[in-house]
Formats: structure tokens, sequence, C-alpha cells
């Protein structure tokens, strides 16, 4: 059966690589840091599921420092330059493609066709997170029919490899330390407090008034938790059920579906969703990390508006 | 309120620019430490949540691939490619992709794009290419302008388009939290309603997209260096 932990030590060995690569490249002055980062990084997949979670705490914690107080840096990666990519281009043309679109397309069949193929009475993929597994088994399949094409120097994609993830950087890590952050708020009960806050303070007294504070509310609280997932529930039952829904009879179902899609008009505005907006600023090797939010905020506060507007209008006319 | 100590610790690390994963260690910790759990506890239950969520790390597998491909040429290929269509701009390519990523998304293909697989090698090239080709050479300001634009568009297709979708993790997260209070909804009425927000997205984003078409074209225009208005100003 392939299971999730195998992605996770494939992952590993990648992290390990880079590392290696990072260690053994005395061009860039802060190999030692980087090959430090990606080290424990790689830890953490390679025999995470059997640490302590103590242990494993204590690893983030000095994986954290290693990358803030340490630096990394960016070392030289030998790689072809414009013209010879230029040529290459021009010689193998559209297929070039084919590799990239075996990621996506190989993720979506992987997870669609092979949810019930079994081998020898046991599932083929482990069910649970199959999309995640079905992306790492795309990739590797991706790899080897590049490798089979192009014909590259061996390390040719371990070596551009360290090139990305150093140009990522710390942001790569930024995702799990903000879930982390999340299970932390929830078992503290910070939600709750937030809730409460919003429903003592907020004018709430007229049908407008609630569904802009049950919209605005779930695009504040995801701001906050980088998360809709974890806003909805919280500021659901503090405002959205209670005053929406109950007091002033609002339909159910527009309600909640509405105040999800507010919800994710916060996680465009915030850096605390960081996949989706920090991790790619880097990944494009912008300067400015916050250059995504920035193109996404208007877009944000508008379909904030407009969810509002289309709550009020039609959750209380549905007979 | 003591409780909220991490919310504060995130605002200002943020607002100062420090290293983002040392701001939110801190704010975990401090959280954890004033809800009274002892500093194991806390670092525990950091650890724990840490590790499971390894899952979203994984796309960086694709690394490898798409390094391997850029260094074969990919993203002058991209470039190429979309030369060769001539009403192509910066915008257009973007608004194709919006209206793709929201369209598969609604049929809950939600892994035909992202930021790794798709706007790094294919889309971000191919806006970047079609600028070029409208309005000629591009500044690194522009380029940075562009990208950002494309990461931009696969959030919000990909946002605006999935709860249109009735087997989507946050239908089924409103379904079942509703069910915790007593109330029966069917997900295809979830999905039915995410319709009109998933038009407005689209509709805000495009205009805004074509806003963008004009801005690149003013900025291509004031950036030319024989442009009449900069010979003006010489004596």
């Amino acid at each position: 059966m392939i299971t999730l932990e195998l992605i996770y030590v494939l992952m590993g060995l990648l992290l390990t690589a880079v590392a290696i690569i990072n260690v053994r490249d005395d061009q860039n002055p802060r190999r030692f840091v980087n090959a430090a980062f990606w080290g424990i990084y790689a830890t953490t997949f390679l025999v995470g599921s059997y640490l302590p979670d103590f242990v494993s705490g204590s690893l983030v914690i000095v994986m954290v420092l290693v990358a803030s107080i340490g630096k990394l840096g960016q070392g030289v990666t030998a790689t072809t330059t414009r013209e010879e990519r230029m040529a290459s281009a021009r010689r193998w043309g559209g297929r070039l493609f084919i590799p990239v679109l075996i990621v996506p397309i190989g993720t979506f069949l992987a997870s669609t066709f092979l949810k019930t193929a079994m081998i020898n009475g046991a599932p083929l993929i482990e069910t649970k997170q199959i999309t995640v597994i079905s992306l790492g088994l795309s990739t590797v399949i991706a790899l080897a029919v590049g490798m089979f094409m192009l014909r590259p120097p061996a390390m040719a994609p371990l070596q551009e490899a360290r090139r990305l993830m150093d140009s990522v950087g710390w942001a790569a890590v930024l995702p799990q330390s903000l879930a982390a952050l999340g299970a932390v708020f929830a078992a503290a009960g910070v939600g709750q407090v937030i809730a409460k806050l919003a429903a003592d303070y907020l004018p709430l007294g007229t049908p407008l008034a609630a569904v802009a504070a049950y919209a605005v509310g779930m695009a504040m609280f995801t701001i906050i938790m980088g998360n809709a997932f974890a806003a909805f529930p919280v500021m659901t039952a503090g405002i959205g059920l209670p005053l929406v829904v109950q007091q002033f009879g609002g339909d159910v179902v527009i309600v909640s579906a509405i105040g999800m899609l507010s919800g994710f008009c916060g996680t465009l505005m915030t850096p605390m969703a960081a996949n989706f907006n920090i991790v790619p600023a880097a990944l494009l090797e912008l300067k400015d990390k916050y250059a995504v939010i920035k193109v996404q905020i208007p877009t944000g506060v508008l379909l904030l508006a407009a969810n509002i507007t289309l709550m009020y209008l039609f959750a209380f006319s549905r007979a | 309120m003591l409780t909220l100590i991490g919310i504060l610790i995130v605002v200002v690390g943020f607002a100062l620019r420090l290293n983002p994963l040392l701001v939110v260690t801190v704010a975990g910790i401090a959280t954890g430490l004033v809800s009274g759990r002892g500093p194991v506890e806390v670092v525990s239950l950091f650890g724990k949540a840490f590790i499971e969520s390894r899952y979203v790390a994984i796309v960086w597998l694709v690394l490898p691939v798409i390094g391997m491909l850029e260094r074969a040429g990919l993203k002058e290929r991209a470039h190429e490619t979309i030369g060769k269509i001539q009403a192509a701009t910066a915008g257009r390519v973007l608004l194709a992709y919006l209206a793709i990523r929201q369209a598969t998304a609604a049929m809950g293909l939600i892994s035909l794009g992202g930021h790794a697989q798709m706007v790094r090698p294919l889309v971000a090239p191919m806006a970047e290419g079609a600028a070029e080709h409208a309005n000629g050479p591009i500044t690194d300001d522009t380029r940075a302008v562009i990208r950002a634009n494309a990461a931009a568009v696969d959030n919000i297709g990909v946002f605006f388009g999935e709860d249109i979708f009735i087997a989507i993790g946050s239908i089924l997260l409103i379904k079942g939290f509703l069910e915790q209070n007593g109330l029966t909804v069917e997900p295809a009425e979830l999905a039915r309603w995410a319709i009109p927000t998933a038009i407005c997205a689209f509709l805000v984003h495009g205009v805004r997209l074509m806003l963008l078409d004009k801005r690149l074209k003013r900025e291509a225009v004031a950036n030319r260096p024989n442009a009449p208005d900069n010979a003006a100003v010489q004596p």
C-alpha cells in the first residue's frame, strides 16, 4: 500500500539532498546555516511520525531560531545560460509542457480513479489524504518522464531544487508553523474570547447590522487566524445562528454559505494565510513578501461588500 | 483577555516586519503559557500540530521537476508560445486563467492549479511574455507586479470556485457544524448559494485585470527612453 508516510520519506530525502548540496557549496558563506535549517526540516519528515511531541516541538524551535537569528543565505547553482535555454526551448518546443502538466492531471486522475483500487486485498493508496499522496506520486512520474526526455546531468533536478528551495527559504515552513499556532489558539480558547467580544460590543440591533457584523466578523477572524475554517464555527455560533438566523429569521443555508465565503475574503488579505499569500511571493522571487496580498486587498474588500449585500438581499426574502 | 496576547504579538511582529516564522512561534508559545499550560506541554502541543500538518509541504516535491524544466527552457518556451497569440496581454492571459481555475474548481478539480505547479512554470511566464509582446521590454518592478497578479488569480479562482462543488471541505464543514447544532441542510443547496459570490468574484477581479492592462500600457509608455514626455524635459 502506498501510504502518506512514504510520501513524507520522499520529502525528507529531497530536503536531505538540499541540505547536503548546501553544505558542500563553499561559495555560500551561510552554507552551514542553510544546511542546518533544511537538515532539521528533513528530520521532521523522515522520522517525525515516531518522535515524541516534545522533541518535535524542540526541533521546530531550533529550526526557527536558525532561520531568524542565523539568516539563510543563497548559494550559486551551476545552471544553464539564457542562450542554452533559448536553444533548448526551440529544440523541445511544446513537449516541455508535458512533465508540467503530468503533475496536476496525474494528481486529479490518481485521486479520482485509484481511490478504490485494491492490491492483494488491501487498498493501493491510503485513502486518507489521497490528494496529497496522488500529488507526491505524480511528481515522481513527472520527474521520471522529464529525465527520460531531456536527459540532463543526473544531479540537475536536485541542484535546481536546492536553488528553488533556498529562494523560498523560511517561507516554506511558515504554513506549518501557522497550523501549529492555530492549534495553540484553539486549545487556549482564543476564538471564544473574540466571538464574545464581537457579540458584546458590535451594534446588532437590525438585520442589516447583524448581517454586516457576521460577514465582517468572519473576514476579520479569518485575517487573525489565517483560516476561514477556524473562523466559521466560532463566528457562526456567536453571531450567525443566534442573531441572523434565529432572531431575524435569516435562511440558514444562505447565511452559512455566504458567511464562509466572507471568510475567504479575509483569507485574501492576511499574511497568516501563508501558503496562499506569502509562499507564492517567495516562490515567484518577489522582493516584497506582501506583494500578493496588496494585489488581493481591493478584490477582498469589494467581494466582502458584495457578500453582505447578497446575504441581506436573499437571506430574508426566501419563504 | 490575556488569552489574546498571541494576536497582539502577531500584529505587532508583522507590522515591524520581523521574521514571520519567529513571530508566529513566539505568539504560539506565549498564548500557550498564559493559558496556564507548562512549557513542556506548550512545546509538545506546538510540535504535534507542526508534524500533523506536514501534508501542506508536499507541494515542494514538484520543485525538482520545475527546476529541471526551467533549466531546459520552460519559461522561455511559455514566453514564446504566448507571443504567437496576437491579442494576448497580461490581463487577458490572467483573465483566461481565472475563468479556467474557477470553472475547474467548481467541478471539484482543485488540484488543477497551484502556485508551484502552474503559476511559477506557466501562468506567470505567459503573462510576462504577453506584456512584453504587447508593450515592449518591461522593468523588474513591472515584472513583479505581473507575477503578484498571477499568484492572486490562482487564489481568487480557487477560493470562489471550489464552494460550488458539493463535496469540497468547506461545504462539508458547514454541513457538519450545522448538524451539531440540530440543523440539517443539503450540500447541494449550500453549493448553489456559492454561485452569486463566484459571479461577483469573476466580474470584480476581471475588471481589475483589465485595469491592470491599462496600467501596464501607461507604465510602458512612461518608461520608453525616447518618449515625447521625457524628451520635452530636456533643455
